[in-house]
C-alpha cells in the first residue's frame, strides 16, 4: 500500500524571496564550489583549484598591519575613558564626523588631489553593494532601468535589480576599439529601452572598469557626461578601484570632469566608493555614496539606518585614514605592487601565447581565450572554461557571466594570492596552452 | 528626477518623535554647561552597564588589537565577508540567545541570520515575506521606526491592531479579527502579524496566554508572525521572559507549519546597549526565509572587526552571567525611581517588567481627550520645561494622553533634575485647570464636579492592579 505524504499547507514567501535574482543559482557557481571542495595550498595541497575569481586585494597588508601596531589606540579607542562608550552608543546616521573628512580626504588623496570632496556630501553605507542598492532605490521606481556598460560585474543583476524591481539595460562595448563606450552605443541602449517601453533612469558606469581592467578615458567620461545630460538622467560612476589605477595620471574621476565644468548640472552625477578593494578591507563593510544632488544625500542618509557602519569600525578608519602621512603612502606602494603583479601576470600569459586587454588599473586581467575556443560561442567558452576549472584547476571568470557581448574573454584576477602562488597559476597556463597546441599539431598531421 | 520612495515621506521623519529628537540636538543638556538645556528622555538607549564592558575591553585588549594566539588575525578577518557570518560569533550569540530564554529553548547556529542591527532585520523579513501592498498587523502602540523600517522600501502596509488601556494594552482575539476585517475590507492581503516582545514602548512581557492567541490566530489564517524580541534581556522583574519560540514545542499537531510561520529578530543595541556596532539577526526555522534573508543580508553585513570582538565578550561566560544579572539589576533601581518619583507627583505608569522607558499616563493633564491636546501638552513639555519625551500618538496609541519616558540613557542626576521640573509643570497646570474650573463653577448654576478629578481617580483604580 502506498504511503501517503500529508502535504503540509504552507505559508507563501514574497515574490523578491523566490526569484532567481539574486543570481547564485547560476552555472558560474560551480567553479565557487570547485575551490571550495579542493582548495590550492603551497604545501598541503599543491595540485588543488587556485583561485583566480576573487577580487581581492591582499598585496599591501604589511602597510596595514605596520599602521595598527604603531597605532593601538585605534582599535582601542584610545586613552580617553569615555572613547568606548560614545563610540558603542553612536548610530547617529550621519557617520562619525572624523570617519567622513577621512574618506573625504582619502578619496582626494587617491585622485591626486585633482578633485574636492566636501565630507557632507559623503554618505556611509555598509559596503558598496548597499550603496549600489540603495542609489538605485533613490533613482529609479520598479520597472524603469539603468545603462550598464558591458561586461561588467555580474554582482550589479543581484545588487541593481533584485529588491528594486529595476531593470539593467546593457550598453554593448567590442573588442574591436578596447570596449571603450561610444556615443552610438549609449544611443543604442537607451533606443533599445525605449521600444520596450522601458524608462531609462540614469547610466552606471564603472571606473576603473571591472573585469576590464581599464580606466576610462577622459573623453570618454565627457561623452557620457554629455549624454546624461541630453537625456536628462543620472549618472552613477562606481570608482571603487580609483586606488587600484597603476600610474595615478591615468585615473581620471568624473569628480574631476565636474569640477573642470563649475559643477554645472552635476546634481545627476553621484558617485559610489569603497575601502574593499584599495584597502582590502571587505569584510569591514565600509562604502560610501557621494552625491552633489542635496535630496540624493538627505534621502541616501536616511537610508541608510538600513545599512550603517559599525561605529567601532569607524573609529579605527577615522584615525588610519586621517594619518596623511600614511595614506600617502599607503596608496603609492599599493599601485606600485598592483603594477608589479599586473605585468607578471600579463609577460606570463604572453610568454603561453595569450593576449590581453591592455589594462591599466584593478585586481585583476581581462584575458583573451576566442583563437582557442571551437567556435564563436557560449558553449565553446563554457566548455573552455569547465576545462580549465576541472584540468587545469583554475577558477576565473568567463566573459559571459560579465554580459560580455562576444565570448572567449575571462577575468583572471592576480592580487588575492602570493606571487608564489601566481607562477604556479601561469605555469598550469602554459602546459594548458601547449597541450592544446600540440593537439592542434598532431590533428593536422 | 528621483524615485518616488525617494520623495515619498515614509521614511517618518516628520513626526513628532523624530522632531523631537532633533529639537534635543540643538540644545542638549550638560550639568556645568547648559544646566537649562533639554533631556533626552525619548532615547531608548542603555547606558547603564557600560562600564562592565568598558573593564572587560580593559582586560582583553588582545581581542581589540586583533591578536589571538600570539598571531594576529588582522588579515583573515578583514578578507571576511562571508554572509553566513564568522561561525564561532553565531555559535555564540545562538547561545547567548539560549541563556536569555533560560535555556528552555535550543537555538541552532544555522538558522540564524547576520543583518546591521535590527532596523536591517525587520526590513529583510517584509522583503522576505510580503510583497509590495501586502499588509502586516502590529498591536498598538508600537515603535515609531517600524513605520519606515517596514514599509519605505518595500512598499509593505501596516494595518493596527487596536489595543486599550481598558486591558493594560493587551492583545486580544477580537483585536485581531477587528484589524484583519479591516485589511480585508481595504483590500489588502494580510501576510503576517509582528509583535514586539517586550513591548516597546509599553515595557511589558507578553503572556504565555497572549502569545498562544496570537499563534493560533496566525495558524487559522495562515500567516506569518515576526516577533521582534530586541529588549528580551531588559527583563528586570516578573513575570519572567517568554519568547514565541518557547510556545512552539508545546504544539503537537500542527508542529511543521507553526514553525515555518514563526521569525525571531533580535540586536545587541539594547540588551548590551551596543547600538552603534551594528548587530542583529534573524532567527527562524524556515529554510526558505534563511536561504533568502542570508542572500539579502549582503546588502547589510556586520562588521568582521566587530563581529570578533563580540564573539569574544558573549564567550567570556563567567563575565555575562553577571553583566546580565546587573544589568537587570540596574534597570529594575533605575525603573523604580522613575515610576516612583512620577507617583509623588500623581503621575501613574502601567505597571511594567521590562525595557529602557515607562508607560506613563498623563490623561489628566490634557485640555480635553483628543490628540491635539495631546500634541499641545508634549510640546509644552518640550519647551516650557526642556524635557524631550514621546507622545502616544506617535506610537500610534488609540487613546490620547500616553507619554513614553526613557530612563535608561541618562544619569541618575538628569532623572533627578528631570522629576524637579515635571514637579513643577504638574503642579502648573493643575493649579491651571482648578482655576479653569472655579471660573466655570462661579459662571453655572449648578456645581460641576472637576472632571479632571473624577477622572483621575478612576484612572487610579484601574492601574493599581
Amino acid at each position: 500500500m502506498a504511503i501517503e505524504i500529508v502535504q503540509q499547507p504552507s505559508v507563501g514567501l514574497s515574490k523578491i524571496a523566490v526569484s532567481e535574482t539574486h543570481g547564485e543559482d547560476s552555472p558560474y557557481f560551480a567553479g565557487w564550489k570547485a575551490y571550495d571542495e579542493n582548495p590550492y595550498h603551497e604545501t598541503q595541497n599543491p595540485s588543488g583549484v587556485i583561485q583566480m575569481g576573487l577580487a581581492e586585494n591582499q598585496v599591501s597588508f604589511d602597510l596595514l598591519e605596520e599602521y595598527l601596531e604603531a597605532n593601538l589606540e585605534a582599535a582601542n579607542w584610545g586613552k580617553k575613558v569615555s572613547g568606548f562608550r560614545e563610540n558603542a552608543l553612536f548610530q547617529d546616521y550621519h557617520g562619525l564626523q572624523s570617519f567622513r573628512k577621512a574618506m573625504a580626504s582619502f578619496m582626494e588623496q587617491v585622485r591626486g588631489g585633482k578633485a574636492k570632496f566636501n565630507p557632507d556630501r559623503v554618505v556611509l553605507t555598509a559596503g558598496a553593494t548597499a550603496a549600489n542598492e540603495l542609489l538605485t532605490f533613490i533613482l529609479a521606481d520598479p520597472g524603469d532601468a539603468l545603462l550598464v556598460p558591458t561586461p561588467y560585474y555580474p554582482g550589479f543583476d543581484r545588487d541593481l535589480r533584485w529588491r528594486t524591481g529595476v531593470q539593467i539595460v546593457p550598453i554593448h562595448c567590442e573588442s574591436a576599439n578596447n570596449f571603450q563606450i561610444t556615443p552610438e552605443a549609449l544611443e543604442a541602449a537607451y533606443d533599445h529601452a525605449r521600444s520596450m517601453n522601458i524608462k531609462v533612469r540614469g547610466v552606471l558606469i564603472t571606473n576603473p572598469s571591472n573585469p576590464l581592467g581599464a580606466t576610462i578615458q577622459r573623453k570618454v567620461l565627457e561623452e557620457i557626461l554629455d549624454f546624461a545630460t541630453r537625456k536628462n538622467i543620472h549618472l552613477v560612476s562606481d570608482e571603487i578601484y580609483s586606488g587600484s589605477a597603476f600610474y595615478a595620471d591615468e585615473f581620471v574621476s568624473i569628480a574631476e570632469v565636474l569640477e573642470s565644468r563649475n559643477y554645472k548640472d552635476s546634481e545627476r552625477c553621484h558617485i559610489v566608493y569603497s575601502l574593499s578593494k584599495d584597502l582590502g578591507l571587505p569584510g569591514f563593510r565600509v562604502g560610501t555614496v557621494y552625491s552633489y544632488n542635496d535630496q540624493v544625500v538627505t534621502t541616501a542618509r536616511r537610508m541608510s539606518s538600513f545599512t550603517l557602519i559599525s561605529s567601532q569600525t569607524q573609529f579605527l578608519l577615522a584615525s588610519m585614514l586621517s594619518d596623511k602621512e600614511f595614506t600617502q603612502k599607503y596608496i603609492k606602494i599599493n599601485r606600485e605592487r598592483l603594477k608589479k603583479r599586473y605585468e607578471m601576470i600579463i609577460n606570463g600569459l604572453k610568454k603561453a601565447g595569450i593576449e590581453c586587454l591592455q589594462g591599466n588599473a584593478g585586481l585583476f586581467c581581462w584575458m583573451n581565450l576566442s583563437p582557442y575556443l571551437e567556435d564563436a560561442t557560449i558553449e565553446s567558452e563554457l566548455a573552455i572554461w569547465k576545462t580549465i576549472m576541472h584540468e587545469v584547476k583554475l577558477n576565473i571568470s568567463p566573459g559571459s557571466s560579465c554580459h560580455c557581448s562576444e565570448p572567449g574573454w575571462f577575468r583572471v584576477c592576480f592580487a588575492n594570492m602570493s606571487e608564489e602562488t601566481l607562477e604556479v597559476a601561469l605555469s598550469r597556463i602554459h602546459e594548458f596552452i601547449k597541450r592544446k597546441q600540440d593537439r592542434q599539431v598532431l590533428c593536422m598531421m | 528626477m528621483l524615485s518616488k520612495k525617494a520623495s515619498v515621506d515614509s521614511h517618518g521623519e516628520e513626526s513628532s518623535y523624530f522632531m523631537g529628537l532633533q529639537e534635543y540636538e540643538k540644545n542638549p543638556y550638560d550639568p556645568v554647561h547648559n544646566p537649562s538645556g533639554i533631556i533626552q528622555l525619548g532615547l531608548a538607549e542603555n547606558q547603564l552597564s557600560m562600564e562592565l564592558l568598558e573593564s572587560w575591553l580593559e582586560k582583553n585588549s588582545d581581542v581589540t588589537g586583533f591578536k589571538e594566539d600570539g598571531g594576529s588575525i588582522f588579515k583573515e578577518l578583514a578578507l571576511f565577508q562571508d554572509y553566513h557570518g564568522l561561525p564561532t560569533f553565531k555559535k555564540e550569540l545562538a547561545e547567548f540567545m539560549e541563556e536569555i530564554r533560560g535555556k528552555r529553548v535550543r537555538m541552532d547556529p544555522n538558522k540564524v541570520v547576520l543583518t546591521a542591527g535590527s532596523t536591517s532585520a525587520n526590513e529583510t523579513l517584509m522583503f522576505c515575506l510580503a510583497d509590495a501592498g501586502d499588509v502586516f498587523l502590529i498591536p498598538t502602540p508600537y515603535y515609531p521606526g517600524y513605520d519606515r523600517d517596514l514599509k519605505w522600501r518595500t512598499g509593505v502596509e501596516i494595518v493596527p491592531i487596536q489595543c486599550t488601556s481598558s486591558n493594560y494594552f493587551r492583545i486580544t482575539k477580537f483585536a485581531l479579527e477587528e484589524a484583519y476585517k479591516q485589511a480585508q475590507k481595504q483590500n489588502l492581503n494580510v501576510k503576517g502579524i509582528l509583535i514586539t516582545n517586550p513591548s516597546n514602548p509599553l515595557g511589558t512581557t507578553m503572556s504565555k496566554e497572549e502569545i498562544d492567541i496570537v499563534i493560533n490566530f496566525c495558524m487559522t489564517k495562515l500567516i506569518h508572525i515576526v516577533s521582534d524580541e530586541i529588549f528580551s534581556a531588559t527583563v528586570f522583574s516578573s513575570p519572567k521572559f517568554v519568547s514565541i519560540l518557547e510556545a512552539l514545542p508545546e504544539r503537537n499537531l500542527q508542529d511543521s507549519i507553526a514553525m515555518n510561520l514563526v521569525h525571531v529578530v533580535y540586536s545587541l543595541s539594547k540588551d548590551l546597549g551596543l547600538s552603534g556596532f551594528r548587530v542583529g539577526m534573524i532567527y527562524s526555522n524556515n529554510k526558505m526565509v534563511i536561504s533568502a534573508a542570508t542572500k539579502m543580508s549582503s546588502f547589510g553585513l556586520i562588521s568582521s572587526q566587530t563581529q570578533h570582538l563580540i564573539s569574544n565578550i558573549l564567550g567570556d561566560k563567567k563575565f555575562m552571567k553577571y553583566y546580565m544579572k546587573e544589568n537587570a539589576r540596574r534597570l529594575k533601581k533605575r525603573h523604580e525611581m522613575l515610576v516612583s518619583k512620577l507617583k509623588r507627583i500623581g503621575i501613574r505608569c502601567l505597571r511594567s517588567n521590562a525595557g529602557l522607558f515607562c508607560w506613563v499616563n498623563m490623561r489628566h493633564l490634557l485640555s480635553c481627550d483628543t490628540f491635539e491636546a495631546e500634541f499641545e501638552l508634549w510640546n509644552k513639555i518640550l519647551c516650557n520645561i526642556k524635557l524631550n519625551i514621546s507622545p502616544g500618538s506617535s506610537c500610534h496609541c488609540s487613546e490620547p494622553g500616553w507619554f513614553r519616558i526613557c530612563f535608561a540613557n541618562v544619569s541618575e542626576e538628569m532623572l533627578q533634575v528631570s522629576m524637579q521640573r515635571m514637579k513643577v509643570f504638574v503642579e502648573t497646570v493643575i493649579g491651571d485647570q482648578i482655576r479653569h474650573r472655579n471660573m466655570q463653577i462661579s459662571f453655572s448654576r449648578k456645581p460641576l464636579v472637576t472632571k479632571w478629578a473624577f477622572g483621575l481617580s478612576s484612572f487610579d483604580h484601574q492601574l493599581d492592579r
